[in-house]
């Protein structure tokens, strides 16, 4: 993880697909079981922790050789706080509707592991450009994820997604993949989905990837 | 001692699944008939669309996923039928596809297939179906509909507040799930299982024994507690599941008293007039803890196989 030789480009894409927070490392569970229950709601929900990522993860390389390392959690939630308090008030301002949907979850985005685990494993030993990149590929690995549960438990649980009506009217929905449990059962089959293609993938490549 | 070794459950060869998977068939035709007799032909209806789609469900997940074909077996076929009995006869024919899918894919399959499931897939599913069309799940008909020259009557079951005689309750002359309603056609299919070795006394009897005695101190009436609902289809056919049940007689008891006192629990203090389907799914889930726990004075043969399955 520490390796300054990686690409700019590689960097990125692990945080997309290789090493993509929902799927592979399994963090970050609880705002995706709770906010996936619509497309939208997902999708702003990635957006709010892909800038906070971004933001923490260049000031958090900034301070790496500043920062004590016994005291590095709390100088962490510090800096990763002031940018949850930044998302907070900016959809407050600008997408009430979204802030009413996702409520609780905007603040809770200051205890999302995702955040504290690439500020931990790599803003505090990387350049400030590598986690940028690292940042916004996790940031575009989790929005992607997120999204695309939410809309397929949106499109199972309200027939539409984004809020279009895309099935016929006849469409009774299934309420169930809209609560908790059916966000477990998507969460799993759809994780079970992405490994099996990614190691498709990699095994077709040759299994150099390392 | 011969009897503990014949009937333990968890003994599992292609040949003794299917024998004891045509059994549950053999004790589920009562219902079946009475079933048809009560709600007519969609009843039927749904009964061969759930066991199609079990069969065929189960066959193409096993042929994708390029496991042995096991579909010779039964088992599906018998989660299909179970299922079908539970579904209300007003259910529309999807969601019986989407039910038995469910319970075979999602329960069974993925969890590793016939012996590997922690709950009973036909009970998940209804549980599911419950969950996703409240309103369709509990629109129950009156079962004489067809000799009265309607459509269908919708009405309450006597656990949402009907009144019946026990004489009603016990021939099934009540609404309810398609398999439910007939209590001699039930005690019919017990005593064939128990005759066949099958399945023990144990757990039925514990079942309805202890949501009788529940009912009658939460203040119900207990001889009208275990006639209605889907009590004793529950006990005879969903709480003996090989899979989902402990494997020696004292945790079986335990676990189908535990059974007894939640279906006791939810009637009384909960929000849903029935609460069969929760109460075994919930011990389903307690059973590898008794197993744990209660363990056979002659434990010798059954630990391999509890985990191959």
């Amino acid at each position: 993880m520490a390796d300054n030789n990686r690409s700019i480009g590689s960097v990125f894409l692990d945080g997309v697909i290789t090493e993509n927070p929902t799927f592979r490392l399994v963090l970050g569970i609880c705002p995706t079981i709770a906010t996936t229950t619509s497309a939208i709601n997902g999708l702003g929900m990635g957006a709010a922790a892909t800038f906070v990522l971004i933001g923490s993860n260049a000031v958090i390389s900034l301070l790496r050789n500043f920062i004590p390392d016994k005291v590095r959690i709390p100088a962490f939630v510090v800096v990763i706080c002031t940018f949850v308090t930044m998302v907070q008030l900016l959809m407050q301002a600008f997408v009430p509707s979204l802030y009413d949907a996702l409520g609780m979850f905007i603040p809770l985005i200051v205890v999302n592991c995702i955040i504290l685990a690439r500020a931990e494993a790599f803003a505090s030993k990387n350049g400030v450009l590598p986690s940028i990149v690292d940042g916004l590929g996790m940031g575009v690995g989790f929005t992607g994820a997120i999204t695309l549960m939410g809309c397929v438990r949106e499109l199972i649980s309200s027939g539409s997604i984004f809020g279009l009506n895309v099935l016929s009217a006849g469409y009774q929905p299934m309420l169930l993949i809209g609560m908790a449990a059916g966000g477990f059962m998507v969460f799993g089959l759809s994780l079970g989905a992405f490994n099996l293609i990614v190691n498709r993938v990699e095994k077709k490549k040759g299994g150099v990837k390392a | 001692m011969r009897l503990r070794l014949s009937t333990l459950p968890h003994i599992r060869s292609g040949e003794t699944t299917t024998t004891l998977m045509l059994n549950v068939l053999i004790a589920l035709v009562p219902c079946v008939i009475a079933g048809i007799y009560n709600f007519g032909w969609n009843a039927a209806m749904l009964m061969a669309v759930c066991m199609g789609t079990a069969i065929l469900s189960e066959y193409l997940f096993q042929l994708i996923a390029r496991r042995p074909v096991r579909v010779g077996d039964l088992s599906a076929l018998v989660t299909g039928l179970i299922l079908a009995l539970n579904l209300p006869s007003s259910a529309p024919w999807w969601m019986a596809v989407v039910g038995s899918a469910f319970a075979i894919v999602i329960v069974k399959e993925l969890f590793g297939g016939i012996g590997s499931n922690f709950m009973n897939p036909a009970l998940t599913a209804r549980a599911v179906l419950l969950a996703s069309w409240p309103v369709m799940m509990t629109a129950y008909v009156s079962p004489t509909y067809w000799q009265q020259g309607v459509d269908a009557v919708s009405s309450a079951t006597p656990l949402g507040g009907l009144s019946a005689s026990y004489l009603d309750l016990f021939l099934g002359r009540i609404p309810g799930s398609i398999g439910e309603v007939s209590k001699v056609m039930i005690l019919v299919g017990l005593v064939y299982l128990i005759i066949s070795r099958t399945i023990t006394w144990h757990i039925p009897v514990c079942m309805v024994g202890s949501a009788f005695l529940f009912s009658w101190i939460f203040g119900a009436d207990p001889v009208a507690a275990i006639l209605s609902g889907g009590l004793l289809f529950g006990a005879v056919f969903m709480a003996t599941d090989y899979t989902t049940c402990p494997m020696t007689f004292k945790g079986q008891v335990m676990y189908a008293a535990g059974c007894g006192l939640i279906v006791a629990v939810i009637r009384a203090f909960g929000s849903y007039p029935e609460g069969v389907t929760y109460a075994i799914l919930l011990m389903n889930i307690v059973t590898p803890l008794i197993d744990k726990y209660v363990r056979h004075r002659v434990y010798g043969h059954g630990k391999g196989e509890k985990h191959n399955g």
